[in-house]
């Protein structure tokens, strides 16, 4: 993902501006900023409420009713652990721990040095190779303790 | 000669290394001068052998799996371009005992073609359907519908005829065709799968439905944790637009549909239809009371179709065979077929489209194999988070909207999920609870905090804390939101924890004999003591 970690309110408008033709086009533009930006800035909402229309408290109750939105940036890696039933029939729960422990995080923490953040998620469609975690974009099935530490050993090595 | 290498780029083959396969295969045939064709395909659903990797030969496609990049060097060797012997081939892919035993209809092209060509999709039998349609009225197409008895498969079994025929009836200057594709139920993938193996399938179910009813415009609302699911309707969208399948002229019929896909946001509850029209209209996604249902006024308050993603895949092959033909498969008043998706803890789990009727046991032992880890089995759950725990002893029941209602549970979109003896039912309670309370959309207070208090009485319970009087408050929360709450979530939350109760009374630190006595009380003192 190539977030820009700065927030601008001219992008942010830009967008907003792009994609306000569409019928129920807030959703469409939170997408985009996120995309953007990793998180939705606080002082981007007046903006998106402006450009649609809308008050401040509607696009805020928005923002917060959908679990995707993030209101401050992410780590730079979101890991994501499903709880849903198939993988904890298949052991995700003991994956869970383990993968709390060896991050030393507990969902919905970021580390401190921002590299990875850890959530969990309920269901990722991947039930029938559970259990089943993604590390950014890329999903992966039937996933061990020994497996996800040599997936981790890849994006560890790019810590300084 | 070029050979055709046939590799799954389905997200469940790639979260098991099928990129890895496919550039390996690449990389050894470009060494050896070979240079296969390599065409991506969806998965054939046989996720155990996945990632599978198949060849052409004279006497039909060729199978080996599960095949990782260091196999491939010896494939090759093997001469696997030829069907040759070696230690991952299958044989024929058609002859495999899970695929052959099966009747896919909806899923016919699923893992066989290149998702993305919309020359496969006409040379495997595609647009039949709509070629017929357009020569049809709207009136016709919902008789057609109606007589296949095909119900919707996201979870409520309602008849699509009927819906079609309010939409077609109920005259507006804009109508809407929705697909939902939001597929939320943990234990279900249908929706990924045809999106990411035949999207053709569902944009031309969508657009059969736009022409019955006069609908210009569609939307598929695509939750966002499928990346790759989208990236292959795009791309089949842009595929049907370029050739003239969506537009403002659909095959020269001067009928005009377009149709664009928008991203949910991680709420389950947007799955539920107006909760997802909401979101569409880009608000937060609070169910709507009804009447009217969004057949008289849904998406901006107009007439709007909305079915499950496999309801409008199926759609295609009614029109094209008959309502009749469809109609002659399933048992009961479940007609046709049902994508079964079977996960959890089981040796051979996939996808099974079969007929209506077929058993949990079936399913489970002839097909999955029983547990993979070699327990025994102790429960299944059956129709996504909302569904009920059945025991071992229940196996028997048909897979038939009637029969598991009549067990107290639910068929939903058709998902089993299997749990070897190590599960803590009342866990698995518990979890159904926090999940209830983590999705809520907030509109009923028994669903926003019954299902908070639920996980907390559940808690003092496996704690051992007053026992018997938590038991009672929980049969009473669970009560309490059955018939307290709008939709389905705060609903049907109490079937998983009930059942698994009623069931695995033990793993609640309670005799079947405690269990009766505490349902006893609550039943005399018709409130619980407070816990
Ligand atoms: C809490 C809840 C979640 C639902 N989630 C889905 C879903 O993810 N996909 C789906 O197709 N239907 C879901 N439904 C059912 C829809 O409300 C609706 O019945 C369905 O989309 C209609 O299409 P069908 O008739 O083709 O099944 C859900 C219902 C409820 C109450
Ligand atoms: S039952 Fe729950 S999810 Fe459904 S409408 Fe009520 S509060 Fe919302």
């Amino acid at each position: 993902m190539a977030i820009e970690p700065e927030w601008d309110k001219e992008a942010v408008r830009s967008i907003a501006f792009s994609l306000k033709h569409k019928p129920g086009a807030l959703l469409p533009i939170l997408h985009e900023v996120q995309g953007r930006f990793g998180y939705i800035p606080a002082e981007g909402i007046p903006v998106i409420a402006a450009v649609l229309n809308l008050s401040r408290a509607e696009v805020h109750g928005v923002v917060s009713f959908y679990h995707d939105f993030r209101s401050e940036p992410p780590g730079k890696h979101v890991i994501r652990v499903c709880r849903a039933e198939s993988c904890q029939a298949m052991g995700a729960v003991a994956l869970a721990s383990h993968i709390k422990r060896r991050l030393q995080l507990d969902f919905g923490q970021t580390s401190d040095d921002r590299l990875f953040a850890l959530e969990a998620v309920y269901c990722l469609g991947n039930c029938a190779c559970s259990p089943a975690i993604t590390i950014d974009e890329e999903l992966y099935g039937r996933v061990t303790a020994q497996r996800f530490d040599r997936l981790l050993a890849r994006f560890e090595g790019r810590r300084s | 000669m070029s050979e055709t290498i046939y590799v799954p780029q389905d997200s469940g083959a790639l979260s098991l290394g099928a990129g890895e396969v496919a550039r390996a295969l690449q990389a050894h045939g470009a060494r050896r001068g070979e240079m296969p064709h390599i065409i991506r395909t969806g998965s054939r659903g046989l996720y155990w052998l996945e990632p599978m990797v198949e060849v052409d030969t004279a006497q039909g496609r060729v199978a080996y799996g599960p095949v990782t990049g260091a196999d491939v060097e010896s494939l090759f060797e093997a001469g696997f371009l030829d069907g040759k012997d070696h230690r991952l081939r299958l044989g024929l892919t058609e002859a495999i005992a899970y695929l052959k035993k099966q009747e896919r209809l909806t899923f016919a092209r699923v893992g066989i073609t290149d998702p993305g060509s919309l020359d496969a999709y006409l040379a495997h039998g595609g647009y039949r359907g709509l070629k017929r349609a357009l020569e049809m009225t709207g009136a016709q197409i919902v008789d057609e519908i109606s007589l296949s008895e095909l119900r919707g498969r996201g979870g409520a079994a309602f008849p699509a005829g009927i819906k079609w025929k309010t939409a077609l009836e109920t005259s507006a200057d804009r109508k809407y065709v929705v697909c939902n594709a939001d597929e939320g139920d943990s234990g279900t993938f249908a929706d990924r799968m045809l999106m990411e193996g035949d999207p053709l399938v569902l944009i031309e179910g969508m657009t059969i439905a736009a022409v019955c009813i006069g609908a210009a415009q569609g939307y598929v609302y695509l939750r966002s944790e499928y990346p790759h699911s989208y990236r292959a309707l795009v791309r089949a969208i842009d595929a049907a637009y370029e050739r003239g399948y969506l537009g403002e002229d659909v095959l020269g019929s001067a009928k005009r549909f377009d149709l664009e896909v928008r991203v949910g946001a991680g709420s389950y509850i947007c799955g539920e239809e107006t909760a997802m029209l909401e979101s569409l209209e880009g608000k937060r996604g609070m169910v709507r009371y009804r009447p009217p249902v969004p057949a008289v006024e849904g998406l901006f308050g107009k007439p709007t179709i909305v079915n499950n993603l496999v309801t409008f895949a199926t759609v295609p092959i009614v029109l094209e065979k008959g309502g009749r033909f469809y109609k002659d498969y399933g048992m009961g008043r479940s007609r046709g077929t049902l994508p079964i998706q079977l996960a959890g803890n089981v040796k051979r789990p996939g996808l099974i489209e079969k007929g209506f009727g077929v058993t949990l046991r079936e399913i489970i032992y002839d097909y999955g194999g029983g547990t993979a880890s070699g327990r025994p089995l102790r429960a299944v759950q059956v129709g996504g988070p909302l569904g009920a725990y059945l025991p071992e002893n229940e196996l028997d029941t048909p897979l038939d909207y009637e029969a598991l209602a009549a067990r107290g549970g639910l068929l939903g979109h058709g998902g089993i999920v299997v749990f070897d003896d190590t599960v803590d039912m009342a866990e698995m309670a518990r979890y159904a609870m926090e999940f209830c309370a983590l999705e809520s959309c907030g509109k009923c207070t028994p669903c926003r905090i019954g299902s908070v208090r639920g996980v907390e009485v559940i808690g003092r319970i496996l704690k051992n804390v007053e026992r018997e009087a938590n038991i009672a408050l929980l049969e009473e929360l669970c009560e309490t939101m059955k018939f307290g709450s709008l939709c389905a979530l705060g609903g049907l939350t109490p079937l998983p924890v009930m059942s698994a109760l009623r069931h695995f009374p033990g793993d609640f630190g309670l005799s079947p004999s405690d269990l009766e006595a505490a349902q006893e009380q609550q039943a005399l003192t018709g409130r619980a003591p407070q816990g």
